[in-house]
């Protein structure tokens, strides 16, 4: 039914981002219940659930997006390299160009291509000159598996792109200010099939040098592109494991019933 | 019957119709409103405004024509030999139709009989002392054919009324029978309903394009009478505008032009830093609850009529000017003499167009897709990078769009001009001496007691004639602009 796991889905990586008992608040509604969880490096783990079971929610806390929303309210802690972001220390503009995200639309900005990638190191300063600009940027769409599409028309606008084309050139953004974990809210939903398989290729390769965690839907997907999968249902991490576990021998009933499509 | 009686025979006429239709629909299926077409009170509709719609549509066509075929008839009957030009012949039907109205008073107060008011005879009674005596003044004494020509004025007006009360009756009659007799349980009423209410409001789309167009042709030929009186050239380029109503004036409208350009500068340069500071925080920084408290509050500006803005500049922002610069000012300047000038005009207006900007400019920003935002933070950028390098250059054309029509407020503006600004006419680089407007010289020129004829009250058409393509060529530019710039993320 799904895809063998990779092949290496069972070497020990270095973990990134833990999460202790993390609850999320919108107002008086109690979001996301005591999740713990544990992302490690280089591997892409994959968030899956009904909608509004919070997995969106839970990857905006990772890099602090969820700020921007006035009622929105996080406690417990989540560790970045053993550093707690929501500690006051961290700033959490920092936080981003460390913590990368690609949203669910994609939103190229009504820029040039060239502008679009270079929005990130510009802001934060990581090109000295001209030279160094360029090649940050040939680097980057080289990385979104885009390069070749667009390296003749680096000036026209992003805006111009076909839709798979729009999300890579943001994956390729998202990846220019060097960031350590890329988050993905969704990345294919509002994609073709072929746009897709282009993006979900694209993951895989991301994953030798980030932590990329993914949110999706689709769990053919989740089960194609990830390592490690946990699953949430109504607010609650339900379970959390080997992909290649999850999808063949869950453990809780509720997973299993997701899965094999009787909830959600 | 006068025409108000009429209009309302015909509404009672329309409302029997609504109440007949229903009925008669209704009797047709024995109460059984399932067996219609259409809901009972759509047959009462189609009767109603069958009865109303042709009738009251000749009657508004009549009142506009009568008048008018009688006039001529009546111009014809004036001998040639008691006027010369244009200009006396409707001053004599003036004359004409004072008296027909006078005697009408007579007649209904008892001065007069009917009979009596068609055979008088100018030679034989002094008509002047008789209507002056039922309160009608004429100028000079009653002439023989204008009293002539009033007595046929009179006549043909009750015919003319007469048969208008007629046919206009019958038609609403006429209307409510035939559509009553269209009334069948499958008949489409309510369709029938539907085409009414769209001639109903494509009538209201043309009486605004129309009115539009007459205003713009008045302004045509009024213009077009001034240039043929004063030479285009030293209207457009002459430097002095010094308009003496004894004659040789001279109509520059360059110091005019450069007082408008001078005070929207000025007013811009006002109005678009703060309102567009203020649409950045109310839309990106303010909290639900300021932004439900401040939006209002600035949009009350807006609301402030341009003549308390006028004051406000003569009382408060003048005098304080010149306590500023002027030659006792705290800075000793010397440069102000009056509190009337072009920065005094130009502070109040940019003040008046804040909301203008700010509220416009708000809208344009909010229509930024979030995701621009999320993608820029996302990054890692602030909330002021991302205003500064995503939010504002895509809403840029948008903006742009809002700071042209306020442009096209304060050439406009005429209040402030006129309270803050002064009336001397004036080409100075200097802001705080006093300058004045195009818009506040149309006023002076036309409220004056000129004859409407001469080059210097005709000046004041051909100066709106030009603020009016100005203004007109600035918005077409600033809707292309918008308009533009909306289809970027549709």
């Amino acid at each position: 039914m799904y895809d063998s796991p990779k092949s290496d889905s069972t070497v020990k990586h270095a973990i990134k981002i833990a999460a202790n008992k993390v609850q999320v608040f919108y107002g008086d509604t109690h979001a996301i219940k005591d999740v713990d969880v544990q992302i490690e490096d280089k591997t892409v783990t994959a968030f899956i659930g009904p909608s509004g079971c919070g997995k969106s929610t839970f990857l905006r806390t990772l890099n602090r997006m969820n700020d921007t929303i006035d009622i929105c309210r996080v406690e417990g802690e989540i560790l970045l390299d053993g550093e707690n972001i929501y500690d006051k220390r961290v700033d959490p503009v920092q936080l981003r160009a460390k913590v990368g995200m690609v949203f669910q639309k994609p939103n190229p900005f009504p820029k040039s291509i060239y502008d679009n990638i270079a929005y990130g190191p510009r802001i934060h300063g990581l090109a000295k000159t001209k030279a160094d600009l360029d090649e940050i940027v040939e680097k980057s769409l080289r990385r979104g598996a885009i390069w070749n599409e667009v390296k003749d028309r680096l000036h026209s606008p992003g805006t111009g792109l076909s839709g798979g084309q729009q999300q890579r050139l943001c994956i390729a953004r998202a990846v220019a200010t060097e960031p350590e974990v890329l988050l993905m809210d969704e990345p294919c939903s509002a994609l073709d099939p072929i746009a897709t398989g282009q993006v979900e290729e694209l993951i895989d390769e991301l994953r030798e040098s980030y932590s990329v965690v993914i949110v999706t839907h689709s769990m053919q997907q989740a089960a194609r592109v990830s390592q490690k999968t946990a699953f949430f249902h109504l607010g609650n991490l339900v379970e959390f494991g080997e992909t290649s576990q999850i999808f063949t021998n869950p453990k809780d009933p509720r997973t299993e019933s997701y899965i094999t499509g009787r909830i959600g | 019957m006068p025409a108000l009686w009429i209009f309302i025979a015909v509404l009672v006429l329309a409302v029997l119709g609504f109440v007949l239709g229903r009925q008669r629909a209704l009797a047709m299926v024995d109460g059984d409103s399932r067996h219609l077409h259409s809901l009972p009170n759509y047959y009462g509709f189609h009767v109603g405004i069958w009865a109303l719609m042709p009738a009251l549509l000749v009657l508004a066509v009549w009142l506009i024509v009568q008048p008018m075929l009688i006039d001529t008839s009546v111009k014809s009957m004036i001998p040639d030999t008691s006027y010369t030009t244009a200009g006396e012949l409707s001053l004599v039907m003036s004359d004409v139709r004072r008296v027909a109205d006078g005697l009408d008073l007579a007649v209904e107060r008892g001065a007069l009989t009917a009979d009596e008011a068609m055979s008088l005879d100018a030679g034989a009674t002094d008509v002047r002392a008789l209507l002056g005596g039922v309160g009608v003044a004429i100028g000079s004494d009653v002439q023989p054919a204008v009293l002539e020509a009033a007595q046929a004025y009179r006549a043909s007006t009750a015919t003319g009324n007469m048969v208008r009360t007629v046919i206009v009756l019958l038609l609403a009659l006429g209307g409510l029978g035939w559509a009553l007799s269209r009334t069948a349980p499958d008949f489409r009423a309510r369709n029938s309903v539907e085409k009414a209410t769209l001639g109903l409001l494509i009538a209201a789309a043309s009486i605004a394009i129309l009115t539009t167009l007459g205003i713009v042709l008045s302004l045509i030929f009024n213009t077009i009478e001034f240039f043929k009186l004063y030479p285009a050239s030293e209207f457009f380029f002459g430097t002095t505008w010094a308009p003496s109503f004894g004659g040789g004036s001279e109509l520059g409208i360059l110091p005019l032009f450069w007082g408008t350009f001078y005070i929207s500068i000025i007013a811009l340069a006002v109005a678009v830093p703060i309102g567009l500071f203020a649409a950045v925080y109310l839309s990106e920084y303010a909290g639900p609850k300021i932004r439900a408290v401040a939006k209002p509050m600035l949009e009350v500006l807006a609301g402030i009529p341009t003549i308390v803005y006028g004051l406000f500049a003569l009382v408060t922002v003048g005098p304080m000017l010149v306590n500023v610069f002027g030659n006792e000012g705290a800075l000793g300047l010397g440069w102000m003499s009056g509190g009337t000038a072009v920065m005094t005009a130009g502070l109040v207006m940019g003040i008046m167009l804040i909301p203008f900007v700010s509220s416009l400019s708000d809208d344009i920003i909010n229509a930024v897709p979030q995701a621009m935002r999320d993608g820029s933070l996302g990054l890692g950028a602030t909330k002021s990078e991302t205003v500064k390098q995503v939010v504002l250059p895509a809403a840029l054309p948008g903006i742009v769009g809002a700071v042209l029509l306020a442009a096209s407020r304060a050439i406009g503006e005429t209040m402030i001009v006129v309270m803050g600004a002064g009336a001397a006419a004036r080409l100075s680089l200097n802001p705080f001496e006093a300058m004045t407007t195009v818009t506040a010289k149309i006023v002076s020129q036309l409220t004056g007691d000129a004859d409407f004829a001469s080059p210097e009250a005709l000046v004041a058409f051909a100066l709106g004639m030009t603020l009016f393509v100005i203004t007109l060529g600035l918005n077409i530019f600033a809707l292309y602009i918008v308009r533009k710039y909306r289809e970027q993320y549709e």
